[in-house]
């Protein structure tokens, strides 16, 4: 197998539910390997349905997809043994022990149990103190760490994260995305959805923004941020105005509300921005410039605007 | 095959039974032991023999079969059906493991629990009345194969039930009634003979019939065809439990 060679390819896809709910349509996408793939998409854009077909949790309609070069259909068992899975909803026993649903999931995994890489799992997850503590004593934050544990009890090289830090408080977050960092580093391919822009502007190499059952887009993050980016010059006045001069309309300027700031959107990739005719007009306009500051569309715009236009 | 997956999913279903080994296996043992309290000792003193054998003993098969039935039932539709509605089954679904796998772990965890319990109220028996086994062997082959045939069918209970109730429907209307009037307190020959006709359509009076003459030699139907009806019963619920899986049966969509 070549290193060239998408880890997961996902051909022609659909799934229609047998309430005739259409979730998936005809969605192609490479995964490359051990790279970080985000998927955004509002509640109900097909996430959680495209990644339970990968899983083998759903059914598709049509289409077909290859884990390593392995159908998921024909190849379930060497398919699945490849991948974890972390489900969106806390779904963990209540009764057992840390220590014995992971062996669990070891073995349902059809590996052979092995004591050291659990407890140096455990303990990478800081669970290594709750291994003998039951299930349903634990925070929410250490039964999603515990769900982690499980999807890597069995060594995957793809591994699906649902939502991981969907009612997580910020530090957990963060904590989060440094083991997805290191456990990229460790050769994991990550596929994570979420609903979080900032989430997939962090950590993810590739974002994917699905909606509607359609994969909308793909790309390169920071591609995706300088193709659709744009930059805003934010105009901080000394004096608040209470309209805008007639000489400054053709600049399409937007006025804050209490007057005192003038917001110019440009593309920073022209070589005629805009911004030095733009000064020049406001200065001749008898305008006071008290502060300038310019800041860069975040993924989360890019994000609005797409599902905004596809709906 | 995964070996690995069977284990695994057999230790977890046994692990939980001997952690709630109050519920597991005392629970059916007093129950039984008070049947044999109450029909054995207080009732039965007054009745003779039933076709040459004591009624104390003469109950014996018709008891463990009553414990046998409901307890594979209730054990193998729990151990799947809790997954389910807790949504912890996505692991079982995504693991690399067939359903013969899935099947050979649910329900010969399920199987083990409800021998074991039969030995053991079999044992409790022991210390009520003076029991004989004319024919060993049978008697461990009718255990083994009811036991893994009701589990089969509490499997496919478990599947089939989307709440409690329905987890609870079968087993009370169907199941309990059906053994009381399979002749676990009687023989079939002391009913009028219109009723002799109508207990035949019972299923499960072959099986305590069978399980009866292992003990004493004593049947209301003959053993080929106590046994042919176990293994009838067997073949359906396997073809249940395929179809269940291949369709993905209200655990796929």
């Amino acid at each position: 197998m070549g290193a060239m060679q998408p880890i997961v390819s996902i051909s022609n896809l659909s799934k229609t539910y047998a309430s005739g709910y259409q979730a998936l349509k005809n969605v192609n996408l490479e995964i490359r390997r051990g790279e970080i793939l985000a998927l955004l998409g509002p509640n109900g854009a097909g996430k959680t349905t495209l990644i339970s077909i990968i899983c083998g949790i759903v059914n598709a309609s049509t289409g077909t997809v290859k884990v390593d070069e392995y159908d998921i259909v024909r190849d379930y068992r060497i398919t699945r043994s490849l991948i974890g899975l972390v489900p969106q909803e806390l779904t963990l026993g209540a009764f057992e022990k840390v220590w014995d649903t992971l062996c669990f999931s070891r073995g349902l995994f059809g590996k052979k149990h092995d004591a050291n890489y659990l407890e140096q799992l455990l303990k990478d997850l800081s669970l290594w103190d709750k291994k003998d503590s039951i299930l349903m004593a634990l925070s929410g934050g250490m039964k999603r760490r515990v769900l982690i544990g499980k999807a890597l009890a069995h060594e995957p090289v793809v591994l699906f994260l649902d939502e991981p830090t969907a009612g997580v408080d910020v530090e957990l977050r963060k904590d989060m995305w440094s083991l997805v960092q290191r456990l990229r580093e460790s050769g994991v391919t990550i596929i994570l959805t979420t609903h979080y822009i900032e989430e997939a502007e962090a950590i993810a190499d590739r974002v994917g923004v699905i909606n509607k059952g359609e994969l909308l887009l793909l790309d390169d993050k920071q591609a995706l941020m300088h193709k659709l980016g744009k930059r805003q010059l934010h105009i901080e006045l000394a004096s608040a105005l209470s309209e805008l001069p007639a000489a400054l309309t053709p600049w399409a300027l937007e006025l804050s509300t209490d007057g005192c700031q003038l917001s110019f959107t440009y593309d920073p990739h022209k070589s005629h921005t805009g911004i030095d005719p733009l000064l020049q007009a406001i200065r001749d306009a008898g305008l006071s410039i008290k502060d300038v500051n310019t800041k860069q569309t975040s993924l989360e715009e890019i994000f609005v605007s797409l599902v905004k236009t596809n709906s | 095959m995964n070996i690995h997956a069977i284990r695994v999913i057999y230790k977890y279903e046994m692990m939980r039974a001997f952690e709630t080994i109050a519920q597991s296996f005392a629970s059916p043992v007093i129950s039984t032991s008070l049947y044999f309290v109450v029909f054995g000792s207080a009732i039965g003193a007054r009745i003779q023999t039933v076709e040459g054998v004591s009624y104390g003993a003469f109950i014996v098969p018709g008891l463990m079969m009553l414990a046998l039935l409901t307890q594979s039932i209730s054990n193998a539709s729990f151990g799947i059906f809790f997954p389910k509605f807790t949504g912890t089954i996505y692991e079982v679904l995504s693991a690399p493991i067939s359903f013969v796998e899935i099947l050979i772990g649910y329900v010969g965890a399920a199987a083990t629990k409800s021998f074991l319990i039969g030995l053991i109220i079999l044992a409790t028996a022991g210390f009520f009345v003076p029991l004989h086994i004319a024919h060993p062997v049978w008697m461990v082959a009718f255990l083994v194969l009811t036991c893994i045939s009701f589990s089969l069918f509490g499997f496919i209970i478990g599947l089939w039930a989307t709440d409690f109730e329905k987890l609870q429907l079968i087993p009370l209307l169907v199941i309990t009634p059906l053994v009381f009037l399979g002749g676990s307190f009687y023989s079939v020959s002391m009913l009028p003979p219109a009723w002799q006709t109508v207990t035949l359509f019972n299923p499960v009076v072959y099986l305590i019939s069978g399980f009866r003459w292992s003990f004493f030699e004593v049947a209301d139907v003959s053993v080929g065809l106590s046994l042919s009806m176990v293994l009838v019963f067997l073949g359906i619920c396997l073809l249940i439990v395929w179809w269940m899986f291949k369709t993905g049966y209200r655990l796929k969509q």
